[in-house]
């Protein structure tokens, strides 16, 4: 086929790379380019090279923040997708229980970040809050500001809490997008409950199922406000996560050309598990 | 194996349903005799998927029973009452390989394991399904899966009765003869019960011993493809059957003669006679084939002009008119009229129907 030039064209596409420039890549290019520089204040910098970069890489509390971040990820999304899968399955398919169902498990989804952290930050304080109360009253020792494990099973309460509802509502669309004539044909089969979850359901999930790991995952990885709003990342640096740790560099400490370097390592990071995770979902379903 | 039995069955879809147009099917009593090859034929949303489901217990009738060999299993779910149904897309295990989906409702029944692999090997040489036993369903093609979907249908030997609801929908044309005679070897070799639901009265009557049609919720009348065409109980089962279908004009009756418009149709007295009892609108029901044309007048010869000629390849499809009223008849391939040509129609021996209020009168 004879093909047109035209350079016009590219004047089509101007607005959109505009807009693309400035949205992501101009300021994605000055934090590559304060990477390789050590800025003491705004007129004096000096070119250091890769040099944040190997500091960065050797640096333990980094090693150890990055190894929280995945435990949280992880344990986050173990819990998540099974109990949002579940929670999808036990929802009302028809009637007025569906608008009132989706609307409460909306809500957690519409409070902003550190509005969470504080509503957890009340809920479980040992002194006044309920759940806190609740708990020490069962002759549970809980004390989110001063063990570690309390903290820990506060922030992932948390997490679960506002985000669970994601992953509910991407299956219950998935579920809701299987032909009827599936569970006719399984009843007809003989099928047990199981059966129908193991062989019909989760192979018509594994589409939203990908988003919803992928998201939770991503987001997880990079919670900032709600631990910070709750624990202060504390106590000592016990759940002080990747973003957490990176903010008190870049702002903290003023040290713009290391928390630079750090980002770029952070953002690659993110993409490459985020990748890692598609495809071994994609490759399980080509399988 | 069983003998399926309604009695005063009608379901509706609505809550509280009062009116007759509330029933999705209407109050009927029918019977699917063991080992019949039927078709359950009608238009789209006339009820018949509604009854396929009553009879394989996916969905529980308003009212009335359902007996399997007598055993009442109205409020019985499919699981309990060991039948099979093929839908009309196919429905498979992606999961799953082309053996394990159609060993899936024996497995699910926890027969022995050398009974599973005798039956699925059975059911995989007739569908000749055998050479892709161990591949993923997933990858198939629409055609290949609908032979899966028939195999899981046919794998168990003991079902009351092997129900398909449209199932050649999604099949190519070609194929659908192929799938349409093997169903009739394997009827032939297993004797099942067979209900295949369709809108294609060409489907229906190649496959079935018996053809039920349906419209709007009713079942209007059971017989052989023979008896569908010759003696139509209603003049919908005339008029869907047959292409062209049957021809329907109003007539009235003058004394013992039936006349469609000024002439005297060739209908045996004692039938006018019974029509004459009833009340109603009447009605002259003639088959397009049963029609001839013949060279002049003679006794019992009706005078009519010709409208149109469509040539349909092995044979001419004429639009007549009589009076004020039209109707299709067919000629043979060498008929050479024109349109406004004077003909001369003769109705063949007992061809011609009288149907009072859409029933035929007997």
């Amino acid at each position: 086929m004879e093909r047109t030039r035209n350079e016009r064209a590219w004047l089509l596409v101007l607005p959109v790379m505009i807009v693309v420039a400035f949205s992501a890549i101009i300021p994605l290019m000055t934090v590559v380019n304060y990477s390789v520089q050590d800025i003491l204040d705004p007129y004096t910098r000096f070119f250091v090279g890769t040099e944040w970069f190997r500091d960065i890489l050797r640096d333990d509390s980094l090693h150890a923040a990055l190894g929280r971040q995945l435990v949280f990820s992880f344990t986050v999304l173990l819990i998540q997708i099974p109990l949002g899968i579940a929670i999808a399955l036990c929802m009302p398919t028809r009637g007025i229980w569906v608008a009132i169902t989706l609307v409460a498990l909306a809500l957690p989804l519409l409070v902003p970040w550190n509005v969470v952290g504080t509503i957890w930050q009340l809920f479980a304080r040992q002194d006044i809050g309920l759940l806190g109360v609740t708990i020490n009253a069962m002759g549970i020792d809980y004390n989110y500001t001063g063990s570690r494990m309390g903290a820990w099973l506060t922030v992932v309460a948390m997490d679960v809490w506002h985000w669970t509802s994601l992953v509910v509502l991407l299956c219950y669309s998935g579920l809701r997008a299987i032909p009827d004539a599936y569970y006719q044909a399984a009843r007809i089969d003989g099928a047990s409950r199981w059966a129908v979850f193991r062989h019909v359901q989760l192979p018509r999930l594994t589409g939203v199922l990908t988003i919803a790991v992928l998201l939770r995952f991503m987001d997880s990885f990079m919670i900032y406000a709600e631990p910070f709003v709750l624990t202060g990342g504390g106590p000592g640096s016990s759940t002080t996560f990747l973003s957490q740790y990176l903010a008190t560099m870049a702002i903290g400490q003023f040290d713009v050309g290391r928390a630079a370097a750090f980002s770029l390592i952070y953002f690659l990071i993110i993409l490459a598990l985020s990748w890692v995770f598609y495809t071994i979902i994609t490759r399980s379903q080509k399988g | 194996m069983a003998r399926i039995e309604f009695s005063s069955l009608a379901h509706s879809y609505a809550d509280a349903p009062a009116a007759d147009q509330d029933y999705a099917l209407k109050r009927l009593d029918h019977c699917w005799d063991d080992g019949g090859a039927y078709a359950l034929l009608g238009p789209s949303g006339c009820g018949k998927t509604t009854l396929l489901n009553i009879t394989s217990g996916l969905l529980a009738p308003s009212e009335g029973r359902v007996l399997f060999d007598g055993r009442d299993v109205t409020r019985l779910q499919p699981q309990e009452r060991n039948i099979a149904q093929v839908f009309q897309f196919p429905v498979i295990y992606d999961t799953m390989t082309v053996y394990e989906n159609l060993a899936f409702p024996l497995r699910n029944r926890k027969a022995p394991a050398e009974h599973i692999r005798k039956r699925v090997q059975a059911v995989a040489e007739m569908l000749e399904l055998s050479q892709l036993l161990p591949r993923r369903a997933r990858h198939l093609g629409a055609h290949e899966k609908q032979l899966i979907s028939m195999g899981r249908g046919l794998v168990r030997e003991d079902v009351s009765a092997v129900l398909f609801d449209e199932p050649l929908t999604v099949i190519d044309p070609h194929m659908k003869w192929v799938l349409r005679r093997k169903l009739r070897e394997i009827h032939a070799e297993f004797g099942h019960t067979l209900i295949y639901v369709t809108h294609d009265q060409t489907e229906a009557l190649t496959f079935a011993d018996q053809v039920v049609v349906m419209d709007d919720g009713r079942v209007l009348q059971t017989g052989s493809p023979q008896d569908l065409f010759e003696r139509p109980k209603h003049t919908f089962v005339g008029y869907f059957i047959g292409s062209p279908g049957m021809n329907v004009l109003p007539c009235r009756i003058d004394g013992e003669r039936a006349l469609l418009g000024d002439a005297v149709l060739p209908v045996p007295a004692v039938l006018v006679h019974r029509a004459a009892q009833r009340s109603g609108a009447l009605e002259l029901g003639i088959r397009p084939e049963l029609i001839d044309i013949t060279p002049g007048t003679g006794p019992g010869s009706l005078p009519a002009s010709l409208e149109r000629v469509d040539d349909m390849g092995n044979y001419q499809l004429l639009q007549v008119r009589i009076g004020d009223h039209r109707l299709a008849v067919t000629a043979p391939e060498q008929f050479a009229g024109r349109p406004g040509d004077p003909l001369h129609l003769q109705f063949q021996e007992a061809a011609a129907l009288l149907y009072r209020d859409g029933q035929l009168v007997e």
